[in-house]
């Protein structure tokens, strides 16, 4: 297989066609449009669709309907675009429609900026679009993890009949990374004779298929939503994933943190350690389902101190930790918001601060 | 050919538009209430009923239905 | 003399939850006697609104999908974009295709996307109650006009066959109605050619059908049609605005 560099923005839209999605509808919004650049040429080479639509909001209902008549479909988008797909986003979770999202997350609240931020986990992971549902948020950290969990998230979202957002950010968009497509991580489209609106005369049945999120009986709504939960439960028994770093030292100070944010606490660490300063980090790379245990276990050590939540937002993720720590350790947050990204000195600074508060 | 003319009354909900446009004048509403609560209609001139079907046509409900005198009337189940 | 008339196929055998004398009963049957006659039903996918219709999809026998308010025309996108094979209509009222789906419905007629759109145009929201539609006519009294439109601070109705037919891009749009057994059959006529048109990957087709919604406008059925033919057939004229060809 050969490596190539690769645009992570480019490099995602091919991992999608590697993964055998030909169908992307998508709207332009900075730092990600070059998804859909690349697509623009890409698919008509490979027999697939692209299709420009004329706001996220429609672009979240073309998924939809593809996705509904059993069609593998993606799309990507920042903040402000996935705010205005959140409806259709919550219509396909309660109509159990398997699509993927791609988030290049961007500076907010409101237009905020176009520069690299993670202030959409609570977005992602608790709501975002109303009712109870989840999504199940994957973070990659470089360029080619990213294309490895798009190319899950397709599996993924046909597992579960459920959408899957991929959180990367504007440095995961924008920066060029070697990259090399496996072969075996996307599986084959699943069955879905069942429950999609693919004609009857394509089933070879005369039993009709009906795609929907209504239940007005009360009782059938509490069960719809039982099945829903079901799913996200079973998410929680099976798809936990997270990297340990430095988790076999006698560290002082634990770490928490995704992304390209935690790209620079692995260099904060590295240097740390150096000096003789052992901190550990765990890097959860699913959001949802969270790696709660990994965390509790993580902030069990001895030697530790105080747990820090690391994130270029004004602390989302540092709830999640909080709740997982459950009162064993203090728990703190570091981070900064528009983009401008801590350097690893920035994180020494504040590990090191927070430990003295702690001994 | 001979024809039959069915009025579901339990579809029916006695909203009067098929009343209105019979050319021959042979729909009443019915006194008698369905199982609904409406009053539906009824031929009551069904002697003068030339089975043109635009009270079929008419009807948002399809509750009148005409078939071939030798079929079988096409009922709606409750 | 005579002729029979039965339940179409592609109708299921449900009693409606529609108002006594709602035309959607109407439209319905005709869109279902369409897709028997062209023999599409297995291959057709309907799309859902949400307004009195959210419920269509237990009105036909095959293959539905429920959009949210105004989107079904981009659901529609979606479908057809992915599966070109598959017949496909959206079904919606005022609220959904004229205010929140504005956008909607005018770039996929732009962008020439090739289903179907049936516009039940009855000038109010009838499923949240009545309430005021870009359609409801001027001094028109609903739940949100109680003293009747105004045109000074909400503007004139919006004619939307006339607007869809001023997009450059080849389509089918027409405006019909089904007050009357006179207007029925040619509204019957629409449709199929509609569906023709789809089927033929000709272009968009669009078929407004002027309404009644007795429960709403305060009238009874018979009322309503004449106060519809009065006063919404002078301003909402029937016709072909525009053909393929």
């Amino acid at each position: 297989m050969a490596k190539v560099l690769m645009k992570g923005n480019e490099a995602i839209g091919e991992a999608a066609i590697r993964a055998g999605c030909l169908n992307y509808f998508a709207y332009p919004i900075t730092p990600q449009s070059e998804v859909a650049e690349y697509l623009s040429r890409r698919m008509p080479e490979v027999g697939g669709m692209f299709l420009q639509g004329e706001s996220e909001v429609a672009v979240s209902y073309m998924l939809f309907g593809a996705s509904a008549c059993g069609a593998r479909v993606f799309t990507s988008s920042s903040s402000p675009g996935i705010s205005l797909m959140s409806e259709g986003i919550s219509y396909i979770a309660g109509a159990e429609c398997p699509v993927v999202f791609i988030n290049i997350m961007r500076g907010g609240p409101g237009l905020g900026g176009i520069l690299p931020s993670q202030a959409d986990y609570f977005q992602a992971t608790k709501g975002g679009g109303h009712g109870d549902y989840r999504l199940l948020v994957m973070a990659p950290a470089s360029v080619q993890e990213a294309v490895e969990m798009v190319m899950i998230s397709f599996t993924l979202a046909e597992k579960y009949r459920n959408p899957v957002m991929l959180l990367g950010d504007g440095l995961i968009g924008q920066m060029m990374e070697p990259v090399e497509f496996p072969d075996n991580l996307a599986s084959e489209p699943s069955n879905k004779d069942e429950w999609a609106t693919s004609g009857m005369d394509t089933r070879g049945t005369d039993k009709r298929n009906l795609v929907k999120s209504l239940f007005l009986d009360s009782v059938k709504l509490n069960e719809h939503n039982l099945l829903l939960k079901a799913k996200y439960d079973r998410m929680k028994q099976e798809e936990v994933r997270y990297e340990p770093y430095n988790i076999e030292s006698d560290y002082k100070v634990l770490v928490v943190s995704y992304g390209t944010m935690s790209r620079v606490c692995k260099t904060a660490i590295d240097n740390m350690k150096e000096e003789g300063f052992e901190v550990a980090m765990i890097r959860p790379q699913t959001l949802f389902p969270f790696p709660e245990e990994a965390v509790n276990q993580a902030a069990s050590k001895e030697s530790c101190r105080v747990v820090i939540s690391i994130e270029m937002s004004m602390g989302q993720m540092v709830e999640d930790v909080e709740r997982c720590v459950k009162g064993k350790l203090p728990v703190e947050w570091y981070g900064k918001c528009g983009g401008d990204i801590p350097t690893p000195e920035e994180v020494i600074d504040s590990v090191k601060s927070f430990y003295k508060e702690y001994i | 050919m001979a024809y039959k003319l069915y009025i579901d009354t339990n579809r029916c909900k006695g909203c009067g538009l098929c009343v209105s446009v019979c050319p021959k004048n042979v729909l009443q509403i019915s006194e008698e209430i369905n199982a609904k609560g409406y009053f539906p209609v009824y031929q009551a001139l069904p002697e003068d009923c030339n089975f043109c079907a635009t009270c079929c046509m008419m009807c948002p409900d399809v509750a009148i239905t005409i078939t071939e005198e030798n079929e079988e009337t096409v009922e709606q189940p409750e | 003399m005579g002729k029979t008339f039965i339940k179409p196929e592609a109708l299921s055998d449900q009693y409606t939850h529609y108002c006594p004398g709602c035309t959607h009963g109407i439209i319905h049957r005709l869109v279902a006697e369409v897709i028997d006659e062209l023999d599409i039903s297995g291959r057709t996918v309907g799309i859902a609104p949400v307004g009195c219709a959210v419920l269509a999809y237990n009105y036909f026998t095959f293959d539905f999908q429920e959009a949210s308010h105004g989107r079904a025309p981009a659901m529609a996108t979606g479908v057809k974009r992915v599966r070109p094979d598959l017949a496909v209509f959206t079904y919606q009222g005022d609220g959904d295709l004229a205010s929140i789906g504005m956008g909607e419905i005018v770039h996929a007629a732009n962008r020439g996307e090739k289903f179907t759109t049936i516009f039940v145009n009855n000038t109010v929201y009838g499923m949240t109650g009545g309430q005021m539609a870009p359609t409801t006519m001027p001094g028109q009294r609903t739940t949100t006009s109680p003293f009747g439109r105004e045109v000074k601070t909400t503007g004139m109705p919006v004619k939307m066959a006339e607007l869809l037919s001023t997009l450059e891009t080849p389509g089918y749009i027409t405006r019909q109605t089904v007050i009357k057994p006179k207007y029925i059959a040619k509204a019957k006529k629409a449709i199929k050619k509609a569906f023709e048109y789809q089927l033929e990957g000709k272009c968009f087709s669009f078929v407004e059908v002027i309404s009644t919604c007795p429960t709403n406008w305060g009238l009874t059925p018979i009322e309503a049609v004449k106060w519809a033919e009065e006063t919404l057939l002078p301003y909402y004229k029937l016709g072909e605005f525009k053909t393929p060809d």
